[in-house]
């Protein structure tokens, strides 16, 4: 059996010997290196550009400028509102303003200092609460009311009354700072045009899809003259999944030139690039009726978007949408506010728009069964919504393993023995989580599959599987060929995945909202279904008898292809599609922390993660899964921010600065791994790749919380902001002492 | 032109002599010059460790301390053996820490791997049998992205024959029974 099998990885040995190829160890014959020149000004005007001196810079080939690409883009069709390079505006402290080619890349960086701009600099607002206030200082012209991407405002039952009839309400604001994907690989693209006008881009990019749309839009070439090829990618977490101003003026500048261009961004220009997680101030109430019931929550969320929209209009409603599990609500509301500011773009990272709320509404709970008394777990077991069920906003629940996630990491932490028992200075926290499996609205409208694979047997034996689908790390090509493996009973090291290139592929949207195991291996599976059934007719001694006698029947090469078609799915009511999956993942997660409460230093120490995947097609990398994300998580709660100063420029856009986890940094962690075999997706597996970051942090929170009583309510959890709150602890303590 | 320097590296157990710009860094003449790619570029400024390779005197033995090629300039290193991902398989096959990272699947997008790699292997030259702490100090300065570290321990552990790769099976989760929960009516929709 290859399914559920620990099937080393198919691309594991070239990367393990240096012999697989990212875009950047891509190099053409005759090729340039560019460079961008970025905006120094948060928010300025472009009176002119002279780009006289830099031209004259001998090994100069080409310049670019925004006027020659002025069609605006983005991944969603209905705010599209990015330009390549910047037309008459800059919106944040590197946008991109112009662009140079020359013999090799030093030549390239020495001539964008001879460019001369000239800003007229206008005032900028920097957070979203003066986004608000001055909607007369226009950050982007697509927003139709002053500076707001998009507003949803839903309300699922009778809020107000639940809240007034409830036993224990809480009432509190949580802030959720913006951070940043950081994969260890830097965004590069080389573009190619042959002489009849067909371009090759090599990107690193997890959307190859959408790349392609909106380059053959933006540069008025008929799609079919334009070909995106994904390379091997080192990480993205989505911070690869919209398109990006180098891959559009790698294309520009090889059709202007005839030759090959290449653009790796620096360090500093990925910080820029950016679309990280959004910051967010959340103002939640919480009430519980008098079992520990959840009666009511009601959100009001103000959300920073930066410059641009990216996928702000989903952010907006996934803030509110995917909270409604794995616990039962008896009535909801949201209002979210995704705002444009000044700074770069936010987008999706890892778990998009709902680790936020999740923080926020998984320590409010423990506030409020704290005011009834209840055990953190307790109140978490009491509301499970259960099985096959729908949610307060009308979305379908197929299986759900949270009960057993719990009870794993409430018995491995030794919670009951604990909890509560471990401080002063260390402590216990729980949490939970839901996060969808791909969504089941495509991102722009359409009838046909979100998915596609093909596959070819060769009378060898040899099986070559073609796939749109971005293996960003995760290992979807991994489970290509065992899938593969498991239908057709070949050997899966003599399966071929060819993936990700427009040209050859069968289309795939990308690696984005956990959607490729469970829609690329459905598409799998039925065509390596319907080739397995042609081979049992032939009949044969091996595999590649097999083949060989198929083939002879059939009189033709024997090939299948297989689809993901999008289900009808999600509430009937504007919006109700958006956070509607076709299953969801479930987590939970218990955190040891220890706390110094003299100096208000504190350390993870440890996290029990329990992940519902369905089905474990292939345990070790469903454990890399939720290990990368827990780790993740807990960086966001230790040390990760975007911090910028009072012009918009960001502190420290580097990695020196911008601190991510080292091996030292990182708690000890424990992988477990629970299946619901759920009914719809392929062999019963669901998403592994996003959900188990989401408790990572309201568990530390909540942990801190056992360890010395102060709730904290702002990420990252400096020790500075915990010294505080030990302080006022400690000055709450000693009024009740001296009354 | 900008003027050039020649300089003799020594790499892999090859000799190349090369005329280069006098600011290139190591990193640049490995993967610009020298066709040697698998030397990964993720910062250029000394701090992700991607860039790794291992280096020795040229009278030395062994393979040497693990030391960062995007702040080493090229001719910097005549004096050095170097050793990158390309030189770290033998005619055996894959070098053990190789083996162990794709068998425990220590790596998902691959692209701190090489560098992670040849710390692992300049520790495991200097200490066969380390300890947990002493493998978390000595990869302290490669950072990984994907994995929260925990399989690359384990490969390392595995590679020095500490341990077998982890075999935890997954837990199954009983059906269920729904709650009595349903989806409310939508009051208000703003747009």
């Amino acid at each position: 059996m290859s399914i559920g099998a620990r099937f080393p990885k198919s691309d594991g040995v070239a990367k393990a010997d240096g012999s697989g190829i990212y875009a950047d160890d891509i190099a053409l014959p005759r090729m340039l290196h560019a460079k961008i020149l970025r905006s120094p000004h948060a928010h300025a005007r472009i009176r002119g550009i002279d780009l006289g001196a830099a031209e004259a810079l001998p090994g100069v080939v080409a310049t670019l400028v925004g006027a020659e690409l002025p069609l605006k883009y983005g991944v969603i069709p209905w705010t599209q509102d990015e330009t390549a390079l910047a037309v008459e505006k800059v919106r944040h402290v590197g946008d991109a303003v112009a662009c140079i080619a020359a013999i090799d890349e030093r030549t390239a960086d020495e001539a964008l200092r001879l460019v001369k701009v000239d800003y007229e600099v206008l005032p900028a607002v920097l957070t979203p609460e003066d986004a608000l206030e001055h909607p007369e200082i226009k950050v982007n012209e697509r927003a139709k009311v002053g500076n707001v991407t998009k507003h949803v405002h839903l309300q699922f039952g009778e809020v107000d009354e639940a809240v007034a009839g409830a036993t224990a309400v809480v009432r509190e604001t949580y802030r959720y700072a913006g951070s940043t994907h950081v994969p260890i690989e830097p965004h590069c693209a080389v573009a190619r045009i042959d002489a009849d006008g067909n371009l090759t881009v090599w990107s690193s990019t997890q959307i190859p899809h959408y790349v392609h749309r909106e380059l053959s839009r933006v540069l008025g070439l008929s799609q079919s003259k334009v070909r995106v090829i994904q390379p091997l990618l080192g990480g993205a977490f989505g911070g690869k999944s919209d398109p990006f101003a180098l891959e559009f003026c790698v294309a520009k500048l090889a059709m202007k030139t005839g030759r090959p261009v290449k653009i790796l961004y620096t360090r500093e220009e990925v910080f820029y690039a950016h679309r990280g997680r959004h910051p967010m101030k959340m103002d939640v109430t919480l009430a519980l009726d008098a079992d520990g019931r959840i009666a009511a929550v009601d959100n009001k969320i103000l959300i920073d978007g930066g410059a641009y929209a990216s996928f702000g209009l989903v952010t907006a409603y996934y803030a509110g949408q995917l909270l409604t599990g794995p616990y039962r609500f008896g009535t909801y509301r949201f209002d979210s506010y995704r705002m444009y500011t000044n700074k770069p773009p936010c987008g999706p990272k890892r778990g998009h728009g709902s680790v936020q709320p999740r923080f926020a509404f998984e320590v409010a709970l423990d506030e409020a069964a704290e005011k009834l008394g209840l055990d953190p777990v307790e109140a978490r077991r009491r509301n499970f919504i259960g099985e096959f069920v729908e949610t307060v906003n009308g979305q379908k629940i197929t299986s759900n393993g949270f009960l057993k996630c719990l009870e794993l990491v409430e018995k491995a932490s030794g919670w009951k023995e604990r909890h509560g028992k471990l401080g002063p200075g260390r402590g216990l926290g729980v949490a939970g989580s839901m996060y969808i499996s791909g969504t089941a609205y495509p991102v722009y409208p359409n009838e046909m599959p979100q998915s596609g694979v093909l596959v070819k047997l060769d009378r060898s034996g040899r099986v070559a599987i073609y796939s749109g689908a971005s293996d960003i790390g995760q290992g979807v090509n991994t489970l290509l060929c065992q899938i593969a493996a498991e239908e057709l009973h070949c050997d899966p090291y003599d399966v071929t995945v060819v993936s990700a290139d427009t040209d050859l592929t069968p289309v795939d949207l990308g690696a984005y909202s956990s959607r490729v195991t469970y829609m690329v291996g459905i598409a799998a599976r039925e065509a390596c279904q319907k080739l397995a059934e042609k081979l049992r007719a032939a009949g044969g001694a091996t595999f590649t008898e097999a083949c060989q006698r198929a083939e002879a029947a059939e009189g033709a090469p024997l090939a299948a292809t297989g689809g993901y078609r999008t289900e009808k799915l999600g509430g009937d009511y504007r919006g109700g599609t958006i956070g509607a999956s076709p299953a969801y993942s479930f987590t939970a997660h218990v955190a040891e922390v220890s706390v110094d409460e003299e100096t208000g230093i504190w350390n993870v120490e440890r996290i029990w993660a329990a992940h519902d995947c369905g089905k474990a097609l292939n345990p070790t990398l469903v454990e890399g899964q939720i290990e990368g994300s827990v780790y993740m998580g807990a960086a966001e709660a230790q040390m990760e921010e975007m911090v910028y100063d009072e012009k918009g420029l960001l502190f420290g856009p580097s990695l020196l600065d911008y601190r991510i986890p080292t091996s030292l940094d990182t708690p000890d962690l424990d992988s477990y791994i629970v299946e619901s075999n759920d009914p719809g997706g392929p062999y019963g597996a669901k998403e592994a790749g996003e959900g188990p970051l989401h408790p990572a942090i309201p568990a530390i929170a909540n942990a801190i919380h056992d360890a010395c009583g102060i709730r904290i309510r702002e990420l990252p959890f400096y020790p500075q902001r915990v010294l505080k709150l030990l302080r006022e602890r400690d000055a709450r303590r000693e009024e009740r002492a001296a009354s | 032109m900008r003027p050039s320097v020649f300089i003799r590296l020594l790499v892999n157990g090859e000799e190349h002599a090369l005329a280069v710009p006098a600011q290139r860094t190591l990193l640049e003449a490995l993967r610009y010059d020298l066709g040697l790619t698998g030397s990964k570029q993720g910062c250029d400024k000394g701090d992700c460790g991607a860039c790794t390779v291992l280096a020795r005197e040229r009278a030395g033995e062994g393979r040497g301390e693990a030391i960062l090629s995007c702040i080493t300039l090229a001719q910097d290193a005549q004096d050095l053996a170097i050793t990158t991902i390309e030189g770290l398989a033998g005619p055996q096959g894959l070098d053990p820490v190789q083996r162990a990272f794709a068998d425990c699947g220590a790596l998902q997008c691959g692209f701190c791997q090489p560098g992670m790699m040849l710390s692992a292997r300049a520790l495991l030259d200097d200490n066969p049998k380390p300890t947990l702490p002493q493998i978390q100090e000595a990869l302290s300065g490669n950072l990984c992205r994907c994995t929260g570290y925990t399989k690359i321990y384990e490969a390392v552990q595995v590679a020095a024959g500490l341990r077998a790769p982890a075999q935890r099976a997954p837990v199954q989760s009983e059906r269920a029974a729904p709650s009595d929960s349903k989806a409310q009516t939508v009051k208000e929709i703003v747009p």
